[in-house]
């Protein structure tokens, strides 16, 4: 069952007669065309990318001065270049800390939105009950408030509670915060899966929780996966609202907070928001890397028959 | 379950994934905490002011509180963002809470105001706040957050041992509720010394000096002024100052206080004035007069605007900053101030007002009844309280007899002097005047008025449209 | 390596936690009558979530609205005058201008470039597809303080004969002519349209990332068909998998137009809205956390909440069409 072979195939299915058909020799091959296009997108994309890692390796007072790119024409001259960015900020007091502190707070606060979201959308996608598409219709309009109108109120109910500075803040405020636009984009896949496989689990005396756990879920990983990497990052950037929920006392502080105590109070440190972003980017790119194997073809083909 | 096996596969990759970067984290700080790497966080012993006794004259007899905070924590939320600023800023305050047994929980960011904001509107404020901006303080005294000073220290003495009108920076409705703990001078033109000197410049001492060296600079070739007025959401302040500062040089302290009051209009003679003024000495911010004129103007982050002076050769001469751009010069120019540059003061314009020192600051306010925090402030309203800071550099006291040999270079020793000789210090008018005004309207339309997007009778009547009825 | 410990355990009482929470909420409806299940399970399944909103948005929102009717401190009762005052002023329109630009431009390109490297790289190799999905994803996963960093050394202008850091500018003196500020420009609303260049470089891996998913969804059997009948790549893609993705393009189009309508960053970060590049969201910071009047500030955001209601309208019609479908 749970083999830990190498990637391909990258399910954990008996490869079955049409997946044969994804190997890159069949007819699915991309022209030529396609692939300048491409291209010429890719370079687009990553040029301002490739400018701040550049500067992300330059002097401090050379970055104001001159352009990142005239240190292309420096490739060999070792003053043009230093590490001494990065140096500063990995070794920065507290920074290891801070990388656990943004896993605890992204891991739940990516897991139980989507969770939650899920559930919901199952329920607005296939159950009936009196004022669903209202209810829909008000979570999507919520996607619309700005997230400053609710720090106060939010603020003030912790406070309440007593949770203000625990994680247990966090995780709550990214929920609410995530929950609008996830129980969007869930809802929408889950109700275009085909409707016989969930009357046929009916027919069988599925229950709407096996259905949702063993059926739903499953055929909706693609959606999740999606979402999933989404929701990680924009949890993972975030500052703000890890500022106001959790603060900057150094056991709780994330990256994001981290990173701007290193960066001057009035100054712009360019030095070192470059290689901060480069830092704090390698944990959202792991994700990214390891949710891609979930966007495969043929899924729901392959349990259909299952 | 499928799914879930594949789920755990996940997790388990992030987990050991975090667990390779929290050894790598590890190790990197096991390699740090051998290294000389806390020297500056750490105070040489040698160097703390060992006064047992309070200072008794800035402080309230009551000496059975002393007694019974031992264990207590204090919550501080300050502006301050960076380490090192942090560092400094606790430098002043753990002493005095070891000698105590007092635990202090400071919480300084760049978002201070909406941190604080939330903060005090959720009911949980931090104990004692330092605002660098007195409108927001008073703002949150008009709801009734803070607690009167008057409780708790001896105000008298405190106003005796400040600089004169210092105490009026913290007042709100004859309350005070705020203290001046570190004060910024911002009435000074900076040069770069070597090139200034060897193009024959020297420091002007009034306002027509002044206006001669623009001429000669410009009739030489040079640009006089380096001017950067772009500051992320508060764009614009660095303008408001150079108004400001000519105000109180031309139409003197009650005329300012008026201005303030909202008396005194914009389109008044006096105030107006003022902004041509600095149109005047920036050649109508022209290319020849400010590096890169009104565009470099609006578009140069204050804090890069005064790199271009020590370029070889200079690319601009002349640069009117408060006391902590030092802050934003080039290392090789922080390393060693004394040899590449120096300031004089803004000079005067009307004889009859004199020398006067545009201040700003950090004000100290206190929100709780917390006993311990109570004899934090009083600490804090002492003049010693500040002198580690002093010695770090970028702190100047708000306290008339402060020891200025304390200040690590020539150039802070003679602004502790300037700022003790000024005929008057007048806190910023801008931060005074209602927020809509001073960190609206003044800012914004100062900025279209230098970009050419307006002319000076439709800003000066933007702004003062924009005062509350 | 005891924070390490704390941290897993942290985790997994939160993930845990909120598993165990649906199960007993099950468990309790699954003892009722089955009419009273029957009639409950919708709002087991719902019900959290439902909590969740209403207490982090919906309150927060009421909230709101009712401040715009309020002072600057949000107590004294002022009617309408917030509405008068904001509306009255002239350059509430300007700001409105700039959301349409940006509402108009951002969606469809952003959704545009995201479809279409979604349906290249799905004919690529798999590494290939990896690779070039990477890249286009790239700047989401950049934070958007570095993000600002990037951009500015593209657009950034320093004086004539001064060396241009910005890339733009350092390409346009090459060729021989003045460096241009550029988002001083506000002739044709060019600078607004540069800023929007940076949010379709942001959120075209938003888009690609879920229409991807939602094209790996298209079932093998209705492509096979269509190839089997001999149609073209092309031919698949226009006539079997886009109808079958619409109602997705539909929801990351709709997504894509809400986040960008409460646009606020990309603005503050690079003009904090001067040169007439201003919008809803940034003016509603300003109003809010420089000249703390709450009233004002609420007015923005009732203004937004008004400006969704055609793109709930469109919502609520594509719900109905569904249901006809099913």
């Amino acid at each position: 069952m749970s083999r830990t072979t190498a990637p391909p195939p990258p399910r954990e299915a008996r490869p079955t007669a049409d997946r044969r058909h994804r190997n890159p020799t069949d007819v699915r091959r991309a022209g030529w065309s396609t692939r300048v296009v491409l291209l010429v997108l890719c370079a687009l994309w990553m040029l301002p990318a490739l400018g701040l890692l550049v500067t992300s390796f330059r002097p401090v007072d050379d970055i104001t001065t001159t352009g990142w790119w005239t240190a292309l024409g420096d490739v060999f001259d070792p003053t043009a270049w230093t590490t001494q960015n990065y140096v500063d900020v990995i070794v920065a007091q507290g920074m290891g800390n801070a990388f656990l502190n943004s896993l605890t707070v992204t891991v739940p606060a990516t897991a139980v939105p989507i969770l939650a979201a899920a559930f919901a959308a199952y329920a607005f996608a296939w159950m009936r009950f009196p004022g669903r598409n209202f209810l829909f219709i008000v979570v999507v309009a919520l996607l619309v408030v700005p997230i400053f109108v609710a720090f106060v109120p939010i603020f003030r109910l912790f406070n309440t509670l007593g949770i203000q500075g625990d994680f247990l803040s966090v995780w709550l405020a990214h929920t609410g915060f995530g929950m609008p636009l996830a129980v969007y984009i869930l809802r929408n896949y889950m109700a275009g899966l085909p409707r016989e496989l969930i009357e046929s689990a009916k027919v069988d005396g599925a229950s709407h929780f096996q259905i949702f756990w063993r059926l739903i879920i499953p055929l909706s990983f693609p959606a999740l996966a999606a979402f999933s990497i989404l929701q990680f990052l924009w949890v993972w950037n975030d500052l703000l609202v890890a500022l106001v929920f959790l603060g900057s006392a150094a056991d709780v502080e994330v990256v994001t907070v981290r990173l701007q105590g290193l960066l001057g109070s009035r100054g712009q440190d360019w030095h070192l928001l470059t290689s901060g972003a480069f830092v704090t980017m390698i944990v959202p790119l792991i994700v990214f890397f390891s949710l891609q194997r979930y966007f495969i073809r043929g899924l729901t083909a392959g349990s259909l028959k299952g | 379950m499928r799914s879930l096996l594949a789920h755990s596969r996940l997790w388990i990759l992030l987990v050991a994934v975090a667990l390779a970067i929290a050894a790598c984290a590890d190790d990197a700080e096991d390699v740090t905490d051998e290294g000389p790497d806390d020297e500056d966080v750490e105070e040489p012993e040698d160097e703390e002011p060992d006064d047992e006794e309070p200072d008794e004259d800035a402080v309230d007899d009551e000496p059975e509180e002393d007694t019974g905070i031992e264990g207590e924590a204090v919550s501080i939320m300050t502006p301050f963002a960076d380490d090192e600023e942090q560092a400094n800023f606790l430098s002043t305050i753990e002493p005095w809470a070891e000698e105590h047994g007092v635990e202090v929980e400071h919480e300084g960011s760049d978002d201070f105001e909406t941190l604080i904001n939330t903060r005090v509107e959720g009911g949980n404020p931090p104990d004692i706040a330092l605002f660098p901006q007195p409108g927001l303080m008073r703002d949150m005294a008009d709801a009734g957050d803070m607690r009167d000073l008057d409780e708790v220290l001896d105000l008298d003495a405190v106003e005796d041992s400040l600089i004169e009108g210092t105490l009026d920076d913290g007042t709100y409705e004859d309350e005070v509720v705020g203290l001046m703990y570190r004060l910024n001078l911002k009435s000074l033109v900076w040069y770069p010394v070597p090139e200034f000197e060897e193009a024959g410049y020297s420091a002007p001492e009034t306002w027509d000096e002044l206006e001669d060296l623009t001429a000669q600079m410009v009739d030489d070739g040079n640009v006089p002024w380096c001017i950067g007025i772009e500051s992320s959401g508060a764009t614009g302040w660095p303008a408001t100052d150079w108004v400001e500062d000519i105000m109180l040089r031309t139409a003197g302290l009650e005329a300012t206080d008026a201005w303030v009051e909202g008396e005194l209009e914009f389109a008044s003679d006096e105030v107006r004035g003022a902004f041509e003024h600095f149109e005047d000495i920036t050649g109508g911010f022209s290319d020849e007069y400010v590096l890169g004129g009104n565009t470099g103007m609006v578009t140069t982050n204050f804090g890069d605007s005064s790199e271009p002076m020590f370029e070889d050769p200079p690319a601009c001469y002349m640069h009117r900053q408060a006391q902590f751009i030092q802050g934003f010069f080039p290392e090789e120019v922080q390393e060693n101030p004394e040899e590449h540059v120096d300031f004089f003061p803004f000079p005067p314009i009307d004889e009859e007002h004199g020398n006067p020192a545009l201040t700003a600051g950090d004000i100290a306010s206190l929100f709780t009844d917390n006993p311990a925090a109570e004899e934090l402030v009083q600490h804090m309203a002492t003049a010693e309280a500040g002198e580690p800071w002093a010695e770090a550099g970028g702190f100047l006291s708000a306290h008339e007899g402060f020891d200025t040999s304390l200040y690590p270079t020539d150039i802070e020793q003679r602004q502790g002097e300037f700022l003790t000789e000024a005929s008057f210090a007048r806190f910023d008018p801008s931060d005074d005047m209602p927020a809509e005004v001073g960190t609206g309207a003044f800012w914004t339309e100062i900025v279209d008025w230098i970009a050419g997007e307006t002319d000076l009778d439709s800003a000066v009547e933007g702004i003062d449209e924009s005062f509350p009825e | 390596m005891g924070q390490f410990g704390g941290a897993i355990f942290a985790i997994a009482v939160g993930l845990l936690g909120a598993l165990a929470f649906y199960w007993l909420l099950n468990k309790v409806v699954e003892a009722l009558p089955p009419a009273w299940e029957n009639r409950l399970k919708p709002y087991v399944f719902i019900g959290p979530a439902i909590v969740i909103v209403a207490t982090f948005l919906v309150f927060p929102a009421l909230l709101t609205i009712r401040d715009s009717f309020h002072g600057s401190n949000a107590e004294e009762f002022v009617g309408l005058a917030n509405y008068r005052q904001l509306l009255g002023d002239g350059s509430v329109w300007s700001l409105l201008l700039n959301n349409a630009i940006w509402i108009v431009v951002v969606p469809t390109v952003a959704v545009s470039i995201g479809l279409a490297v979604a349906i290249m790289t799905d004919r690529l190799s798999s590494t290939w597809e990896r690779v070039t999905k990477a890249l286009i994803f790239l700047p989401m996963a950049i934070s958007f303080i570095g993000a600002g960093v990037i951009w500015r050394f593209v657009y950034e202008w320093r004086p004539p004969g001064r060396p241009q850091i910005g890339l733009l500018n350092a390409i346009v003196e090459a060729m021989g002519f003045e460096p241009i500020h550029w988002l001083g420009t506000s002739d044709l609303r060019l600078n607004t349209l540069l800023l929007t260049v940076i949010m379709i470089w942001l959120q075209s891996g938003f888009a690609m990332v879920l229409l991807s998913a939602a094209i790996k969804g298209v079932p093998d059997e209705t492509v096979e068909a269509a190839r089997i009948d001999g149609a073209s790549e092309g031919q698949i893609y226009w006539r079997v998998v886009i109808p079958q993705i619409k109602s997705t393009i539909f929801v990351v189009t709709t997504t894509v137009m809400i986040l960008v309508m409460k646009i606020f960053d990309v603005v503050f970060a690079l003009t904090q809205g001067r040169f007439n590049t201003n919008v809803i969201a940034n003016q509603f910071y300003f109003e809010l956390f420089q000249v703390r009047h709450q009233g004002r500030a609420a007015v923005l955001v009732v203004l937004l909440i008004i400006a969704v209601i055609p793109i709930m309208i469109a919502n609520i019609r594509r719900l109905r069409q569904e249901e006809a479908l099913r």
